[in-house]
């Protein structure tokens, strides 16, 4: 006879702590493989997981074992032609024949390892060592979030939450409480008995004895109908909702349409963008984002109309920044809020505009503000723009950043080098 | 036989459980007809994913963690997604009661022959084979490794993962060479593994302080007398002689080598029957299914799926063919086992000449006789009939690198056949496939430097590995290490960790 099991429904992931062991113990190859893909990947795809290749050699789990050279004898089968004696030129880096079955030991034959990660893993690996600048605020924003937390134990509750335990010690207590006096009773009795069946016979006193025996009778009785366990001495795990604070982030992305904005510049504006919604996904409960584009006047667009349509015309900066002020002030209080701004431009600016940017950001903005992150995307020189943030940047050195981007590829390094974890 | 007698258990392709027990409880019947002894079978139902940590396990239902099986399991997963690997069948585990798992994804057929291939076939070479018996513990294995798993957990919880880690690291490098060859180990339950875990700690520890004494040496011994050896043999076990006598050690580290050495200690009967016990298992489940169907008890189309992934298990690609990679232990095994039947049941003359013992004698006995004495490299030497050497077409290559060009030294024909059998049985000798290398001295007066010498067989040099592995055993004993290649007493190579100027040896 055999046992026959069905485990299917037992976990299936017993190798992911290896799994993850393995992970870890490759991080440089992982990180950079991601890194790379980072910049080669289309917009829409950034999320996916991706495939992972290490060189073989970096994977090995040495053992010893024989090298070519030296002389051996390998058998194979199915022979044609040959007869003893026949000679062979030596194949080039064969060592005669095909393999002879040993080269499984070393795993030869495959130059690279490929496995493949998770989405997760992904934006794991790609966010690693980043942190966000300034501490995130939290707030108790209402009902939604709760954390159960034992508190100790209640002598009421639902079955399921009894504890037995504490239920069956205060059943023990309440036996030894109540039996307690009639115990004692029966003692005494017993030593009385004792004593009246010690003297002789004669002189005993038998009526007594049998009213002492009744006596003990009745008392044994009543201790054995204390009821075993009572509904009181029932105690139940006592569990309290706590209400979870949870963090909430606006992102506010800010980009120039105007004229000088090409197709390739905005899509690598969208590029940061989304890697910067992704990484504030990953640090807050709630991430919302405003989009505001702007030519010469500033307007809220939802995504489709913000990375897609065109306009021309002259650029006035600070059109967007007063707006980004305004919706700050009508919807996202700070004291619920982590707002963060970005915003990508080529740095084209009415020249007149940019001292009025650097006033609006440090005086109505900035002190709002978790974080500022300015890209420009541009190969030309700086304008005054960038000049203008530079002094911002002096005010607000910790939450404010600025970067330049040229090509597709510098966007997750300039990413990084603005995120990166800095010693508190 | 005609069809109308059939009452086939099954006519369709799925499995039902109550299926499952009755195909197990028919088969079973026919082994014990044919006096074939297992222990007790688990069959688990798992999924194919399920399946594949088993593997990176392999097999084990328990296993301690280390990134390794992580990254085999990464590997199986990458090629079974692609679809460039289908999972086997079946793993079965040389444990008692008996685990054999089927994947739920196979038919009914397939089922039916995992059971009779696992639970019937391997199951009793596990119980009747010799190495089996002297060198594994069917019934403590899973709570050996269960154990292994929480004291490495506990160790990785006190020292860190990766402490622990580049111990087990270090282990795995040498595991091949962390086993007893000659010593039986005598079985012992977890609890009791656990209590005397404990005792060993301390006991070893006092031990390896030998090596530590420092009071001075007499004069005398210092000078003139020729210094004894420290070892008085040569040592093949690498891990245990680690395990025991490396001074700078702690003892969580040692108990490590020693779970390794255990697990090496385990698989290494089967690394030394693959031939024997593929062989073995395919023999009875072809024959087992012949068997019901012969009793009616399956229908035509259960027999053509069977049959057509029998073919597929034993197909033996040509040396020349793309596909090749050896010979396959499938192929051979069930060659030599279903003619061994041959030699008992149906003889010619030439097996009166080769196997006067055996021809002609009861088969069920002989194949008992030979699953429970042998090995594969003995197995191959006593029972490899001119007739497999002829269906296989077996030959055998010398490669010389003295000589411009290989030649062939034996074919299938009267004079090769001996030729052909000895060297394909040294081909299955462990001995020969790894090098031979032992620890000859311990440096006890100066340095503490380990020595060892690596025998060369035909003057077969180490491979490109070596200089990684000696790093391994570097780090476990804590001093410098030397190996030295030998051909016929002459040194041919020299390895040291850490390396000595630029003798690295270059491949």
């Amino acid at each position: 006879m055999s046992y026959l099991i069905d485990r299917r429904l037992n976990g299936k992931n017993k190798s992911a702590v290896n799994r993850q062991r393995f992970l870890r113990r490759y991080k440089k190859h992982i990180q950079k493989a991601v890194s790379d893909a980072v910049g080669k990947r289309s917009i829409t795809d950034v999320e996916q997981g991706e495939k992972i290749t290490i060189p073989s050699q970096d994977v090995g789990e040495p053992v010893l074992g024989h090298g070519p050279g030296g002389k051996r004898t390998i058998v194979h089968p199915g022979n044609r032609e040959f007869i003893a004696g026949d000679t062979v030129p030596r194949r080039e880096g064969g060592g005669g024949g095909a393999g002879s079955g040993r080269a499984s030991n070393t795993g030869e034959g495959m130059d690279e390892f490929v496995f493949q990660i998770t989405q997760e893993e992904f934006l794991e690996f790609m966010f690693e060592d980043l942190a966000l600048p300034n501490l995130v605020k939290r707030q108790l924003a209402g009902s939604d979030a709760f954390k159960t937390r034992r508190a100790g134990f209640s002598s009421v509750g639902t079955p399921n939450q009894i504890n037995i335990v504490r239920s069956l010690r205060a059943a023990h207590a309440r036996r030894i409480a109540l039996g307690g006096p009639k115990r004692r009773r029966i003692r005494e009795l017993e030593q009385e008995l004792a004593a009246l069946q010690a003297r002789e016979p004669v002189l005993r006193d038998n009526k007594r004895i049998a009213e002492i025996q009744e006596e003990i009778e009745l008392l044994k009785r009543k201790i054995e109908h204390l009821p075993f366990i009572d509904e009181f001495d029932i105690k139940y795990n006592l569990n309290v909702k706590d209400p979870l604070p949870s963090s909430k982030a606006v992102m506010f992305c800010i980009m120039d349409v105007s004229g000088s904005m090409n197709q390739a510049t905005k899509d690598m504006a969208k590029r940061f963008f989304i890697l910067l919604y992704l990484f504030l996904k990953r640090n807050y409960d709630h991430t919302e984002v405003v989009f505001i584009r702007h030519h010469t006047s500033a307007k809220e667009v939802d995504e489709e109309e913000f990375f897609y349509s065109r306009e021309t015309g002259g650029t006035i900066v600070s059109s967007a920044l007063r707006l980004m002020k305004e919706i700050m002030a009508a919807r996202y209080p700070t004291s619920e809020w982590n707002l963060y701004g970005a915003q990508a431009s080529d740095g084209d600016n009415w020249n007149d505009d940019s001292s009025v940017c650097y006033e609006l950001l440090t005086k109505e903005i900035m002190p709002f503000l978790q974080h500022y992150s300015y890209v420009e995307i541009t190969p030309r020189e700086h304008q005054a723009l960038w000049h203008e943030y530079q002094q911002v940047k002096e005010q607000f050195p910790d939450c404010f950043a600025l970067q330049q981007i040229v090509e597709v590829k510098d966007i997750y390094p300039v990413f990084r080098e603005l995120f990166q974890r800095r010693p508190a | 036989m005609t069809s109308t007698d059939r009452t086939p258990i099954s006519t369709g392709s799925e499995w039902t459980f109550e299926l499952i027990d009755e195909y197990d409880r028919q088969i079973g019947r026919i082994a014990a007809e044919f006096g074939l002894e297992t222990y007790r079978n688990q069959i688990e139902i798992i999924s194919s994913e399920q399946m594949m940590d088993a593997y990176a396990a392999s097999g084990m239902p328990v296993y301690y963690r280390h990134w390794s099986f992580g990254k085999h399991f990464l590997n199986i997963e990458n090629h079974y997604n692609r679809g460039q690997m289908g999972l086997a069948y079946e793993i079965v585990i040389n444990s008692n009661p008996c685990i054999a798992y089927l994947m739920e994804e196979n038919t009914m057929a397939m089922q039916a022959l995992v059971i009779a291939h696992a639970c019937y076939g391997h199951n009793s070479f596990f119980k009747g084979n010799y190495l089996f018996r002297t060198w594994t513990d069917a019934d403590s294995i899973v709570d050996y490794m269960l154990f292994a798993r929480n004291y490495i957990a506990k160790c990785e919880e006190k020292h860190g993962i990766e402490a622990v880690e580049s111990v087990l690291d270090s282990c795995h490098a040498l595991m091949n060479y962390g086993v007893d060859r000659y010593k039986r180990p005598y079985p012992i339950s977890a609890e009791e593994e656990q209590r005397r875990q404990v005792e060993r700690e301390a006991y070893l520890q006092q031990q390896v302080n030998d090596l530590w004494r420092t009071i001075p040496a007499g004069k005398a011994e210092k000078k003139g007398q020729k210094h004894k050896p420290f070892l008085d043999e040569p040592q093949e076990n690498l891990l245990y002689f680690l395990e025991k006598k490396a001074p700078l050690l702690e003892p969580w580290q040692r108990e490590i080598i020693r779970i390794v050495r255990k697990v090496a200690q385990y698989f290494y009967p089967q690394r030394q029957t693959q031939v024997m016990n593929e062989g073995w298992a395919t023999f009875w489940h072809y024959t087992l299914l012949n068997e019901l169907y012969d009793r009616g008890l399956v229908t035509d189309g259960f027999m053509f799926e069977f049959l057509q992934s029998h073919t597929s298990v034993i197909y033996q690609p040509p040396f020349d063919s793309p596909h090749y990679s050896g010979i396959n232990p499938y192929t051979l095994g069930f060659a030599m086992m279903s003619d061994l039947r041959r030699i008992c049941e149906n003889p010619t003359d030439e097996d009166q000449h080769w196997f006067p013992d055996i021809a002609g004698s009861n088969w069920v006995e002989t194949l008992q006789f030979a699953m429970r004495n042998f090995k594969d490299e003995s197995f191959i030497q006593q029972f490899l009939s001119p007739k497999v050497i002829r269906d296989l077409k077996l030959f055998c290559v010398l490669d010389d690198d003295n000589r411009n060009e290989i030649e062939i030294s034996a074919i299938h024909d009267e004079e090769g056949y001996r030729t052909v059998r000895e060297q394909l049985a040294g081909q299955y000798n462990l001995g020969n496939r790894e090098p031979n290398i032992q620890i000859v001295d311990i440096d006890m007066r100066g340095d503490r430097a380990m020595y060892l010498e690596h025998i060369q067989h035909n003057r077969r040099p180490l491979d490109e590995n070596t200089q990684e592995v000696l790093r391994h055993l570097h780090q476990l004993w804590g001093f410098d290490v030397h190996l030295q290649s030998l051909q016929d007493g002459e040194v041919t190579a020299t390895f040291h960790c850490p390396e000595e100027d630029e003798e690295r040896a270059h491949h």
